[in-house]
């Protein structure tokens, strides 16, 4: 079954869309949007390190994506403007990252795959980075559910219950470096934050507590995901901008629908 | 032992000092209220004693496995966030819906299980608030400017019902308020705040205090007063210390 690029495809796509769903909640609840941008445009300045230390690309992105979070992490506790400097970070890894990549001797590679994901392509031990990936940002998400989620409510009803509100932000930032490295194949660094944000946003008018809302949102993101991945496929278009069209179209609908509802 | 002390603490933010060789104790059972003008360090001093900052010098020794019931004096829930009032009393810790059912009654909110937190009025909200902090068992409750929001009659009530949980459930409090005439009447002990600890005692010495006069004004004969004379007082004053008509509503 696995053999099939189409079966590879969408569970690859359907398995980013559940990492995403998931984490993209506290995304959206933290205001965090500008936070996943960087860590994203990083990942491919991670592509150009690893093509030209010659490593896996995988390892690369994880590896800059993950100093990228440590370094917001550390600016945010600074109380610094930190959206400021995360665009200055943001824009400017992924220009290094694009200039970087010229300076490759040999190869020219083809970015496009890196900056709007290459789902087609992806093989059976990418799957396994996929699924692996969303196994950890699941596990890892629903042991620390409950602290999370105080601590995104107020930080000193976290400390006043003895959570670290500081671990939490850390402990979500590593995911999203997590959930960054495993979606720059399936949509690509330009357009994970929309991955992130759309299905968290489309499932808010429709529930009533932040379990719903997550589960939601993991629901939406799969609908997206396949549906992208047939649209894609029918139209022959790009398979990840036509996953985030396809979550931008739930969320219109969902949003006029709401209002129609009132 | 006590349930919490504070020794010789100091802060600063910004390069500005704002708490300096603060000590305080709590006891159990204690009702204990901080008053102060706007600026005196009285809600760095409560994010000090929950952990929230650390004191650049000093310390602060909370008993080992103490439960502190925390009622912020505001939370901003973003609207990105769905959540219902069952849902906001299970956190951090999961509570049976007898529990929750019984706190909200307990607070003075009964039946409103199933509403979402972000409709509830200004009063209910900061009952929910409480009744969240009560299911936590705490040893101390922590209530900082809990009734701000809250009119007059509202805020009275809000303080007989801590007063009945805390004759209910024996734990201690300890609050910050600018509603002089109500706290001051129902605290054991009162703390006039001021970058340092002016003045303490019972209600009665903290009044006649010349540091608290100062802060807050002799011109009514300070907050027992105020509260027999209710309202009718409270305009007076004719000198010119900005914070004494914000304290005296």
């Amino acid at each position: 079954m696995l053999d099939d690029f189409l079966v590879r495809a969408a569970l690859a796509a359907f398995g980013t869309a559940v990492a995403a769903g998931m984490l993209g909640c506290f995304v959206v609840w933290r205001r965090m949007a500008y936070f996943g941008d960087a860590t994203a445009h990083a990942a491919v300045l991670g592509v150009a390190l690893a093509l030209g230390f010659g490593t896996s690309i995988t390892l690369g992105v994880v590896i800059v994506a993950l100093a990228m979070a440590v370094l917001i992490h550390g600016l945010t506790g600074q109380g610094a403007a930190v959206d400021t400097m995360l665009g200055v970070l943001s824009h400017g890894a992924l220009a290094l990252g694009l200039v970087a990549v010229t300076m490759i001797p040999g190869q020219r590679i083809d970015l496009d795959a890196y900056l709007f994901g290459d789902v087609l392509s992806v093989t059976r031990a990418d799957l396994a980075v996929i699924w692996g990936g969303c196994a950890i940002v699941g596990a890892i998400l629903w042991w620390q559910w409950s602290a999370m989620l105080t601590a995104t409510l107020s930080p000193d009803l976290a400390y006043a219950a003895g959570i670290n509100p500081r671990r939490a932000q850390l402990v979500l930032t590593l995911l999203l470096a997590g959930v960054v490295a495993v979606a720059i194949k399936v949509v690509g660094a330009l357009l994970i934050t929309a991955l992130l944000i759309i299905p968290a946003a489309t499932a808010r008018a429709f529930a009533a507590t932040p379990e719903r809302m997550a589960m939601l949102s993991v629901g939406i993101g799969g609908v997206a995901a396949l549906g992208g991945l047939r649209l894609a496929v029918i139209y022959d278009t790009p398979v990840g901008p036509s996953i985030i069209c396809m979550a931008a179209a739930l969320f219109a609908v969902a949003t006029v629908g709401g209002k129609l509802r009132r | 032992m006590s349930l919490i002390c504070a020794q010789n603490l100091e802060f600063a933010h910004g390069g500005q000092t704002v708490l300096h060789a603060v000590n305080l104790t709590l006891a159990p059972g204690e009702i204990v209220t901080i008053v102060g003008p706007n600026g005196s360090g009285k809600s760095t001093l409560f994010r000090l004693l929950i952990g929230a900052l650390q004191p650049h010098k000093g310390q602060v020794i909370r008993k080992p496995g103490l439960r502190i019931g925390y009622v912020p004096q505001k939370l901003h829930i973003d609207p990105t966030l769905p959540i219902t009032v069952g849902r906001f009393l299970n956190l951090p810790q999961r509570v049976s819906v007898g529990d929750a059912r019984q706190a909200l009654e307990i607070a003075g909110v009964p039946g409103i299980r199933d509403q979402q937190m972000a409709q509830l009025s200004g009063g209910q909200f900061q009952r929910v608030l409480l009744a969240r902090a009560l299911l936590g068992k705490p040893d101390v409750l922590m209530l900082d400017e809990a009734t701000q929001g809250l009119d007059q009659p509202g805020s009275a009530s809000f303080y007989r019902q801590i007063d009945a949980v805390r004759r209910d459930m024996g734990c201690a409090v300890l609050m910050i308020s600018h509603e002089l005439h109500v706290v001051m009447s129902a605290s054991d002990r009162v703390i006039c705040l001021n970058g340092h600890v002016c003045c303490e005692g019972t209600p009665e010495v903290v009044s006649a205090a010349p540091a608290y006069r100062e802060l807050f004004g002799t011109g009514t004969g300070g907050a027992l007063a105020l509260y027999r004379h209710d309202h009718d007082h409270a305009h007076d004053h004719d000198h010119p210390h900005t914070h004494t008509h914000e304290a005296a509503e």
